[in-house]
């Protein structure tokens, strides 16, 4: 799951705005409990996924978060001694004594299962559409060397996982009993700190070591630039103003209120503020 | 003052015995581009890691005497500095790509010198149009194949146009046509742009031609410094493994040795041995191989009729490996090897032969098609590392495959795997796959095992692998071990085989995958070595009557 250029608008804007983009999205699921405007987020990180071209990886991750989900509601209904609506009783258990699963504790699980698969979604969202060289560029006025970091261990991850693969079709290619986990282990962390010499080797010739404080670097907007940042303000706004009118107001304790309507306008409003920007097709990068 | 100069330089690796360059004097005159030579573990990149800052700044140890590029002191001015003036690529393009991008990564070092954006950007600009990588700027550094990423790291070194660039091996990963358009870029760069170039190479066939003076060092001292010329008839005298096999062909008949093919060819035509382009005397050459194969020709074909009529050892029957989403990686492959056979596999990076042996070994299934075979297949994978996983050699392997590949000795048991040589590290992963006697392997595959060797050890390795009564299937990319090792070679292209025949056929038919006695022959009378050339032009001029 990396980079790669793609022709759409997402890809087209620059990091900085792609990258408010994602964070936007993110701050609108952490301020968000009602179901259905938490649906209507999901949707809007799926859509964008999908108009960007990375829609197939996102649906993985979006059913890799099923079993996320299912894991915090049932740790939820376990710990959680709150709501009145008791659909089982469990009794006397061990550790967590007496135990009524409520039906307000399953939906509150769910809500933030949901708001993990949501902050998932955006950060792989943020992961496949926005170029991690350009936000190193953009933070290295600010940090270089955390910056590059960052990116060197984003750019270590595939590498690692191939010296993992390799490593692993090796043992499968000797005779006789395998080597047991510790030996592997051990050997695995051998090749670890014997790429990290050699990438340190690359840094030093390459000038990392005396790099300066890049001078500033000025493009001039794109359409697309200034619709991710338009949206990114729609969208911090639609959360802003639902989370601070109660548009979008849930309650789970003692038990279940929820806004009917007025959530599902800011669905629709998050709907439209993040999906607007892709139906602009002008100009994109190939 | 963009060149290179050492002054008594000796230098001992933190916790070595010995030093790995010993009293070096040297001076490379700007816009040089000079090729190091030598064996492994001869010096040749301590002198590389000397020029580029790396030792004694990076590695430690005890550094003596003076080294000044593009009139900075190593001494004073660490790599980081020192790569204002000098672009370095070693032999591992992976490890030297630390961007996402393949724009990032030329970028990256111009930025790091803290140039402007329009600076960095001209700069990457020339450097993807320089290296014919200009399509590749918005790709992704980890879909890139070994011969894009060298190519990138390349052009990572070259953007900025350093005055000084030194180069490990960076061939070693790449096929012959990617290896010789990597030699030709090089010289191009150095032209164009005065840049001093000093490359270590093992496979010296490949730049010599391209290279204006060559070193060769033997363990840690520099003894010899000449034109490729004067090195060719040291190493005739002092060192015949450093000989290229056109050099030993024409020694070999009397003439003073000479680099590159071209001038190989106008020796011999001087001298009346080769016949010009388009004469009638060609077919004179090449009928005495249709008609009556050479000695060596015929001797090859008899070793490779080995175990015919047996039941084969390995066999593809319509092989296809299909990715989802994705292109065939082989198409329809059929083909069986004897037991006892030895095959080499070869094609340019990415044809599908490193797919083809993991079929072969179970690592991977077909999409369509099956495989057999009549017993186990030994897989020996590119990094022989991935195979030493325990703290002693003794525990790596059985005594008897230990034996088999030579690192029964005393002193081999009880080493770290870790601290062997490139070589051992091979023979020990070799001694892995073999396994106990009593269960031997039917079939071996071997996943480009000459890879950075230098000619003593593919030697070692040929003669190794010719003791072993199993098949062979060796992937590689260098014809002159091909032609050493074995009977029948098979050319993929596209995940297919477009040529599949006795060796001498297949090497000497062609021209990048070709030895290089074959391409100065012209495929003349299918000799590959240079024995084999020198007993045919002898040969030609017995029948004409003609004395050297």
């Amino acid at each position: 799951m990396i980079y790669r250029r793609r022709s759409s608008p997402l890809h087209s804007a620059r990091a900085g705005a792609g990258c408010a983009y994602c964070v936007a999205l993110a701050i609108a699921s952490l301020t968000m409990s009602n179901p259905i405007a938490l649906l209507g987020l999901i949707l809007s990180v799926l859509g964008a996924g999908l108009a960007a071209g990375v829609g197939r990886q996102l649906g993985r991750a979006a059913l890799l978060g099923v079993p996320v989900v299912a894991a915090i509601v049932l740790i939820n209904v376990l710990v959680s001694r709150n709501g009145l609506t008791v659909i089982v009783r469990l009794g006397d258990l061990p550790i967590l004594g007496h135990t009524d699963i409520t039906l307000e504790a399953a939906v509150y699980g769910a809500i933030l299962g949901l708001r993990a698969v949501a902050l998932i979604l955006c950060g792989i969202l943020y992961t496949l559409a926005v170029d991690p060289d350009e936000v190193l560029r953009l933070f290295r006025r600010v940090s270089f060397r955390s910056a590059l970091s960052a990116t060197l261990a984003t750019r270590m991850v595939p590498i690692l996982i191939r010296d993992g693969r390799r490593l692993a079709e090796a043992q499968r290619c000797r005779p006789g009993p395998p080597p047991s986990r510790l030996t592997l282990m051990r050997a695995a962390c051998s090749g670890v700190l014997d790429r990290a010499l050699d990438v340190a080797a690359a840094l030093e010739v390459r000038g990392y070591g005396v790099a300066r404080r890049p001078p500033a670097y000025r493009a001039p907007y794109s359409r697309h630039d200034l619709e991710f940042m338009s949206s990114t303000v729609a969208i911090v706004a639609v959360a802003i103003i639902a989370r601070t009118s109660g548009l979008a107001a849930f309650t789970a304790y003692p038990s279940l209120h929820a806004a009917g309507w007025s959530a599902a306008a800011v669905a629709a409003a998050l709907l439209a503020a993040a999906w607007l920007p892709f139906a602009d097709r002008r100009g994109l990068r190939p | 003052m963009s060149g290179v100069t050492l002054q008594g330089v000796t230098y001992t690796y933190p916790g070595a015995g010995a030093p790995a360059l010993i009293d070096a004097d040297l001076d490379i005159r700007p816009g040089e581009l000079v090729v190091v030579a030598g064996g492994s573990g001869s010096g040749k990149s301590t002198l590389l890691r000397a020029i580029s800052g790396l030792v004694p700044h990076f590695y430690g140890g005890t550094f003596a005497g003076r080294v000044t590029v593009a009139g900075m002191d190593t001494r004073r001015h660490g790599p980081g500095e020192l790569a204002q003036a000098v672009g370095t690529v070693f032999q591992d393009p992976e490890t030297q790509v630390v961007t996402g991008t393949v724009r990032a990564e030329l970028a990256f070092g111009l930025e790091n010198r803290g140039q402007a954006p329009a600076a960095v950007a001209r700069g990457v600009e020339e450097a993807a149009l320089a290296l014919a990588i200009d399509h590749l700027l918005d790709r992704s550094t980890a879909e890139l194949s070994g011969g894009e990423l060298q190519r990138t790291a390349l052009g990572a070194a070259l953007a900025g146009l350093p005055s000084v660039m030194v180069l490990d091996e960076p061939t070693s990963q790449l096929d012959p046509v990617a290896g010789d358009e990597l030699i030709g870029l090089l010289r191009r760069a150095n032209e164009d742009s005065d840049a001093t170039i000093v490359i270590a190479e093992h496979r010296l066939e490949r730049c010599l031609g391209a290279a204006d003076r060559v070193l060769a060092l033997a363990a840690g001292r520099i003894v010899c410094d000449g034109a490729p010329r004067e090195f060719l008839e040291w190493a005739r005298r002092e060192a015949p493994n450093l000989q290229t096999p056109g050099a030993k062909l024409l020694s070999s008949l009397g003439i003073a040795p000479v680099p590159g093919v071209k001038r190989a060819r106008a020796a011999l035509r001087e001298r009346g041995l080769l016949p010009e382009r388009g004469e009638d005397a060609v077919p004179a050459l090449a009928g005495s191989a249709a008609g009556s194969p050479a000695g060596p020709v015929r001797r090859r074909r008899s070793r490779a009729r080995h175990g015919s009529g047996s039941e084969p050892a390995l066999v593809f029957e319509r092989v296809w490996h299909e990715l989802q989403s994705g292109p065939a990686i082989l198409r329809d492959v059929s083909l069986s090897l004897a037991p006892g056979e030895r095959v080499a596999l070869m094609g340019r990076n990415g044809a599908g032969k490193s797919t083809l042996l993991r079929h072969a070994a179970g690592l991977l299934t077909p999409t369509r098609g099956r495989v057999r075979s009549t017993g186990r297949v030994a897989l020996l994978l590119q990094n022989p590392t991935d195979y030493l996983v325990h703290e002693t050699v003794a525990d790596e392997a059985p005594a008897s495959a230990l034996a088999a590949v030579g690192l029964d000795g005393e002193g081999f048991a009880q080493r770290n795997p870790r601290d062997l040589s490139g070589g051992e590290k091979q023979r020990l992963a070799l001694a892995v796959v073999l396994g106990e006697r009593s269960s031997p392997p039917a079939t071996i595959c071997l996943d480009e095992p000459t890879r950075g060797m230098d000619r003593d050890h593919k030697q070692a390795l040929a003669t190794l692998l010719a003791e072993i009564d199993a098949a062979v299937i060796v992937a590689t990319h260098d014809p002159e071990f091909a032609a050493a090792f074995a009977h029948r070679v098979i050319l993929l292209a596209d995940g297919a085989p477009i040529a599949d025949g006795n060796v001498a056929e297949v090497l000497a038919g062609g021209s990048y995958f070709a030895t290089e006695t074959a391409r100065i022959l012209g495929g003349a009378g299918g000799a590959l070595t240079p024995a084999d050339g020198a007993e045919l032009i002898t040969r030609r001029l017995v029948a004409a009557e003609v004395t050297l």
